[in-house]
């Protein structure tokens, strides 16, 4: 909380949310308050963490992909195979025929969000603090805590839908969907709207939950963490707020775990499902 | 909060992630454990085999084992019959030669016996007329009463 002892008013409350709201924008960004001007603006430190985490993923794929072991397995191959086990099992419920592609899709959705998610549970003012001492002013550490990155998730997934649309039912077989679903032949230009927006609805959703979620929960550990940092005045405020803080933020950081683990499950089923019903031919 | 460029930096990411754990993980690991399966399930089926046979092999080995005490019940009663057999030739071997050697020795002693009597006529014969030819004082000729001799002798 060393950033909070001197920031005791209102004013700097919200100024200390806001900080840690801040990406760390390159390009085309706004001078006063930081924050992306336009769209050619880079969030370096979403970038950067997810890059991270995902040469994390790399490394561990590579290191227990080179060592496999047929007989008896070692204790983190075990960990990584039950992991594997679990989404092709979620892949083998809910996805219809087969597809080579989807189940290592599934996993890398699950693996990377929940690991961007994990970043959610990291005490709020440890990375931006050891960032300023590197001379980084803004740095916001959770990655799907930005639209752009839980929106990248969802428009792969998106193009994936539209691109199996096209090839298991044919330009022609997509278009009909649009033009007869859901409500028949009489209803074309209803049809239309509404089965455009089902589609659209489909990416939007999934980025904007996980990215509601995340965010809420970033929120609220910045809240928590607000508790021992303004309110606490003086000897007796410090005995009364910092225990009220540390309970508070254990139950919530259990509780976020489950959430955590949730939204990247949530994720990867609802990608799965989509993807399935690109697969089917009538609904 | 609005959409920016990073989005693309993202999307790009996401895709080279997912090739990789394809290609690096998700591949070798499936094939593996699908090899495993294979593995565990040609196991069993061999253990399953195993026992099977082991079985019927212990069910050969019991009735090669009646089949052998059979068998020796059988030999041991040929053998036991063959021993009394020839315990009974022994025995009837024995009796014919002891029979034989009896009849061999009874034939020996009538001969003896007969050879004395004749040896014994013999010199009576020769005392007889030993003893008339004292009586008449006269020298017999022998040559000249050989018939008469050997009449006498006949009648001793």
């Amino acid at each position: 909380m060393a950033s909070s002892k001197t920031e005791q008013s209102g004013g700097s409350t919200v100024e200390y949310i806001q900080h840690h709201l801040t990406n760390w924008c390159v390009g085309d960004c706004d001078p006063v308050t930081h924050k992306a001007a336009g769209f050619w603006a880079f969030h370096v430190d979403t970038i950067a963490i997810s890059i991270v985490l995902g040469l994390l993923v790399v490394l561990v794929a590579k290191r227990v992909g080179a060592n496999l072991q047929t007989g008896t397995p070692s204790g983190f191959q075990n960990f990584v195979e039950s992991i594997l086990d679990f989404v092709s099992q979620q892949v083998k419920d809910t996805f219809p025929g087969h597809n080579p592609l989807i189940a290592p899709l599934a996993l890398t959705i699950f693996v990377w969000v929940w690991l961007m998610n994990f970043m959610d549970l990291i005490p709020v003012d440890l990375l931006p603090e050891l960032g300023k001492l590197v001379g980084i002013e803004y740095l916001k550490v959770v990655p799907t805590t930005d639209l752009s990155a839980t929106m990248a998730l969802a428009l792969v997934v998106f193009a994936l839908i539209i691109f199996y649309n096209f090839k298991v039912k044919g330009p022609v077989g997509y278009l009909k969907n649009f033009l007869f679903h859901p409500f028949g032949k009489f209803f074309v230009p209803v049809n239309i709207v509404m089965t455009a927006i089902e589609e659209i609805a489909k990416p939007l959703s999934l980025a904007l939950r996980l990215f509601g979620n995340l965010f809420a929960g970033e929120l609220v550990f910045l809240l928590i963490a607000l508790i021992g940092g303004t309110l606490a005045t003086g000897f007796i405020g410090y005995v009364f707020w910092w225990p009220l803080q540390v309970v508070l933020d254990l139950g919530w950081l259990i509780f976020h775990l489950l959430v955590i683990t949730l939204q990247a499950f949530i994720f990867m089923v609802l990608s799965i499902v989509y993807l399935g019903m690109a697969h089917t031919e009538d609904h | 909060m609005n959409i920016t460029a990073t989005l693309l930096a993202q999307i790009v990411a996401f895709v080279l992630l997912i090739w990789f754990v394809n290609k690096y993980l998700w591949g070798p690991l499936t094939t593996m454990m699908a090899e495993r399966q294979k593995r565990i399930d040609d196991g069993l089926a061999a253990a399953e085999k195993g026992k099977h046979e082991l079985e019927l092999a212990e069910k050969g080995a019991i009735e090669k084992l009646v089949e052998a005490k059979h068998k020796a019940a059988e030999i041991i009663a040929q053998s036991e019959k063959r021993a009394g057999e020839i315990v009974e030739e022994a025995k009837s071997n024995a009796r014919v030669e002891g029979e034989r050697l009896l009849n061999a020795a009874r034939a020996e002693i009538d001969q003896e016996a007969n050879r004395a009597r004749e040896t014994l006529r013999a010199s009576v014969a020769s005392i007889a007329i030993a003893g008339a030819g004292k009586i008449l004082n006269k020298e017999i000729n022998e040559s000249a009463h050989a018939d008469l001799m050997n009449d006498l002798a006949k009648q001793i």
